[in-house]
Parts: C-alpha cells; structure tokens; sequence
C-alpha cells in the first residue's frame, strides 16, 4: 500500500505540510524539551522529586478531589441530560445553553467568584457557619472554602458540561420502542431504567466522567482561589509546579509536570478507547 | 437540540418523579452555574457605578485589556489557518497515520495549562534550550508578550481543527471532486464550494477558541512574569487585584470576562441553530428533487 490513496483534489502536500510544520512548532517541539530536560536528570534525583511527601500529598488531593468531582458530576451530570431531554419545562433551552458556561466563563472568574461565594462570610458560605443555617443545624462550622472541600467545589463546576454534553446526544437518540416493549412485558419504569437506558448509556456515560476527570486533574485557574494553598493539606499538583518554578527550581517543576504528562496520556488513551466502545456499542443497536 | 414527541404514557414517569427530578437537576444548575455567574456581577456593583468604571478606566486595566486583544487577534487567525489546513488534509484525502495525526491534534486539550506555560519556558527562558541564543540577540518570548501568544496558541490549538474535522469528512469530497471536474481551480473550489459547507462549523470553533484565548489564566500565567501594565492580560490582572483585596476592580474587571462568556454562549447557540436550519433546508431540497 503507498502512503496516500489517489484522489483528484489538490493541495494534499500543502496542507499536510503545513499542518506537520505548525504542530511541530507549537506543540511538539515544546513538550519535547519537557522530555529532553526530564532525560537529563539522574533517576535518583528524578525519583526523590516526585516521591517527596509534599508531592505525594499534592497528588492524592489533586486525583482525590478530581475523582469525587467527576463522581457527583456522573450523577449530576445523568440527572441534567435526562431532565433537558425528557422533560419541557419553562427556560429549558435557557439552561440547555447555560451548561456549557464552564467552557465559556474564564477560570480565573470562576475561581474567584466561588472562592467569595463559599467563604465564611460568602452569600452560601455563611449558612455553613457555626450560626448559619446548616452550621446550627449540625451543631458544627463546616468550612468549605480554604479546605479541600472547597477544590471538589471549584473541579465541579469546571467539570460539569462534560458528562452532560456526552450523554444528552445518546439520551436522544435512544429508541422510546425499546422502552414500550419493555413496559408492555411488564417492567417497572425503575427496571426499564437500570436494564434497559442504562446500559445502553454507560459508555457514553464513563467517557464524560473520563473527560471530566481529566480536566479536572490539570486544573489551576479556578482552584487556587478557593483552594487555600496549605502545603500537605489543600495544595495541588499544578500549584506545586508554579511555586517550584517561581524559586527557580526549573529540574523540580520539570520532573513533576512528567508526572502529570504521563496522567493526561493514561487518560488519553483510556478516553480514546471509551469513545470506540461508545461508538462500536451504539453501533451494533442501530 | 430537538424533543421528539413522546407518543404514549407509559414510557413516561409518573408526575411527582417528574418534578423531583427537574427541581433537583435545576437547583443543582442554579447552584453551581447561575449563582457564581450573577455573584460576578453582584460583587462587581457592590459599591456602585461609579467606582465600577472607575476600575474599568484604570490605566493597568485598559492595557490589561488591550492585551488581551491583541493575543487573541494573533493567535486566532493562526489557529483558525491551522485548522483549515489541518481539516482539508485529514477529511478530504486518505493516508497512513491519519489517526494518530488526530490524535497528537487534540493533544493539548489534555495538557494541563500549568504544564503548557512550563514548556515555553524549558524553551525560551533564561535557562531554556534556546534562551542564550536570545539572550544574546536581545529577545524577550518569556516574561513578554510573545510568550503569552505562544502559551495561547498552545491551548487553542485544536479548537478549529476538530470542530473542522468530523464536519468535513461527514461532507465527503463529492462536491469537490465535481468543481474539479467541471474546470475550477483548487483555491476557486476550496473557496466557492468547501467553505460555504463549512462555514457555521469554522465559526463555532473560533467562538470557542476566541473564549479561551481571552480567558486562558494557568498557562499565561506562568510565561507572563505579571508585569502590570505590560504582561498582565485580564484574567491576570484580575488575579492581581483579587490577592491585594480590591475585590471591586477584581470583579469589575472579571465582569467584562463574564459578559465575554455570556456572548460567546448567545452566538454558540445562534451558530448551532443557524447550523440545524441550513442542515433541514438542505434535507428539503435534497428530497423536493
């Protein structure tokens, strides 16, 4: 077989060429000097780096934290394609467009609103306070700004159109004569549900919450505000990087962006074969 | 998004399900997405109109703003080119490696921007592979406004391209190939033909590039130094004004970036309406023939 099959169309060197040139220039070439650095430390060196019980720490909150995020969103996420698909109610294609704001509204902005609103003195932060509603109600002060809670909080919102935007699609296309022979034969809507929608859903379903987990691992801009930033407690592994950065600790930051590198191509591939299991799934229905 | 109508009752829940669900699934939006949104604007007018402009009409603001525009307008066209260069090769022909091409395209998406900013850096700063080299030449990418570009490139990158892609090759080359056949030149055909076809699809993923371009905050930030007045685009300055407790500049500013992210969702949806109408109109008279 040769390189490219025949076609009448032009321009295939052009705009081959191009493309390799300028992906090669943008990214390649810089995540190759990430390597390139990495290869020149000492394994020891590189080892001590991204063992260190500070990092150890940072890893466990930022894959922790990520987790729970994606977690609630799978449920959350599930219960807002089904309401935006299944139901009408006023406003729907209101809140059918307000669910990609997280892709819209700058990190930055997030951050800082979340971290204001969760504060203790903040418009939700205050019910959780030793007077507030919910403080009262438990005898206790809940603080969710500053703490770890408060970075599930911000790695919600940033991760939230993910499960949503990859379920709704699936929801829709899905055929309601699946759902009647079902019922006809005697399933409860509860059955129908668990047996039939859901495993039919459940790839599309794992990949959103992949995709969710993997953005939010590399998140910065929205959780720093809220995050608190005390080492071994509420510090993550983006954070880490920066302050090593800033003290000129270029082999450090160096060794511990591989390791994050090395997380997003695990998630990578573990996305790309969710979406050929969704599609060969899908496939074989239709 | 379409509702296809539901023909019977026994497919559906039973009414106080149905509100249970809906009144969780939108205090759970509300929560998460409104209240964060209107609290921008909230905190913005804390105390009044007047020291809102004020922050708005701040010399550091405005360069922070000027900035801000003028990253976008160069990364923007470059990916935009990219995108459609990138398009026409993997949607039109077929090749070896076309898979793995897409692959590495969508790459920086799963890059943390921290970890993005941090390569320029390897690259172009002081002590970087190429830093000596500038150093002697007296010129400045890191701490600079060319390292912001480049840091936005690297996170835009593959907005066009894979919005581009799937719309591309569901199209096939049909129409292509018949101008072709018919004597057009491949800039008449690609200009003519492909780019009318392609045209709501081109625009949605500049939208959604241009959001980011503007919003970007990690990956800028490491590369920018926070030069006030020179390297801070907004989204830095806001990080600036917030971490000196000038809460009102820092929403002030962060308002402009909300009212940015309310636009770009108003014309994402104008885009993909447009895009359903002109699909249906094309289903129409494909099947009036």
């Amino acid at each position: 077989m040769t390189f490219k099959k025949p076609s009448v169309l032009p321009g295939f060197n052009l705009s081959l060429g191009y493309t390799l040139f300028y992906l090669g220039l943008i990214v390649l070439l810089p995540l190759s000097a990430l390597v390139y650095k990495t290869a020149g430390l000492e394994w020891a060196d590189f080892w001590s780096t991204v063992s260190d019980p500070r990092v150890v720490a940072s890893y466990r909150l930022t894959f922790g934290a990520s987790f729970i995020a994606a977690l609630l969103n799978l449920v959350f996420g599930l219960l807002v394609a089904w309401v935006l698909v299944r139901y009408s109610f006023p406003g729907k294609r209101l809140i059918d467009a307000m669910v990609d704001l997280p892709f819209a509204l700058p990190t930055a902005v997030a951050g800082i609103a979340l971290a204001t609103l969760y504060a203790p003195n903040g418009w939700i932060g205050k019910h959780f306070a030793e007077d507030g509603l919910i403080g009262e109600l438990l005898g206790k002060e809940i603080k969710l700004a500053f703490t770890p809670l408060g970075i599930v909080i911000a790695l919600i919102f940033i991760s939230l159109p993910f499960v949503v935007r990859t379920v709704q699609p699936v929801l829709e296309d899905l055929e309601i004569e699946l759902e009647e022979a079902a019922s006809s034969l005697g399933a409860s809507r509860w059955q129908i549900f668990s047996r039939v929608i859901l495993p039919t859903i459940w790839p599309a379903l794992l990949t959103g919450f992949a995709l969710a987990f993997a953005r939010a691992i590399g998140e910065y801009g929205s959780v720093v505000f809220i995050a608190g930033n005390m080492p071994m407690e509420s510090e993550i592994t983006p954070l880490l990087i920066i302050s090593k950065l800033e003290q000129f600790d270029y082999l450090g930051a160096t060794a511990i962006a591989v390791v994050m590198l090395a997380a997003s191509f695990a998630m990578l591939l573990v996305i790309n074969l969710l979406q050929w299991w969704t599609a060969k799934r899908l496939g074989r229905r239709t | 998004m379409s509702t296809k109508p539901r023909r019977s009752g026994i497919t559906d829940e039973t009414p106080w399900v149905k509100w249970l669900l809906t009144g969780t699934a939108l205090t759970f939006i509300g929560l998460f997405l409104l209240v964060p949104l209107v609290s921008v604007f909230a905190e913005a007018l804390n105390k009044g109109w007047e020291l809102y402009l004020a922050a708005l009409v701040d010399d550091d603001a405005l360069s922070a703003i000027k900035l801000t525009l003028v990253t976008a307008a160069i990364a923007i066209p470059l990916n935009l080119t990219f995108g459609v260069a990138a398009a026409w090769a993997i949607a039109k022909f077929d090749f070896k490696g076309k898979s793995l091409l897409v692959t590495l395209i969508d790459l920086p998406f799963s890059v943390s921007p921290v970890v993005a900013g941090l390569v320029y850096v390897l690259l172009f700063g002081s002590h970087g592979w190429f830093g000596p080299w500038l150093e002697e030449n007296d010129i400045k990418i890191i701490f600079a406004v060319p390292g912001i570009v480049l840091a936005t490139l690297f996170v835009t990158f593959p907005f066009v391209a894979r919005e581009l892609i799937p719309l591309m090759e569901a199209q096939g080359s049909d129409e292509e190939q018949a101008a072709m056949v018919l004597g057009a030149s491949g800039w008449q055909t690609f200009w003519r033909v492909t780019l009318p076809n392609i045209k709501w699809g081109l625009l949605y993923g500049v939208i959604l590039a241009n959001a980011r371009a503007m919003g970007e905050f990690g990956a800028v930030s490491v590369v920018s130094g926070h030069i006030r007045g020179m390297t801070n685009t907004i989204p830095l300055h806001v990080e600036i004004l917030y971490n000196e407790y000038n809460f009102v500049g820092a929403f002030a500013c962060a308002s402009i970036l909300a009212l940015l992210a309310l636009v770009t969702l108003a014309l994402k949806s104008w885009v993909e309406w447009k895009a359903e109408r002109d699909t249906e109109a094309a289903r129409a008279a494909a099947n009036a023939e």
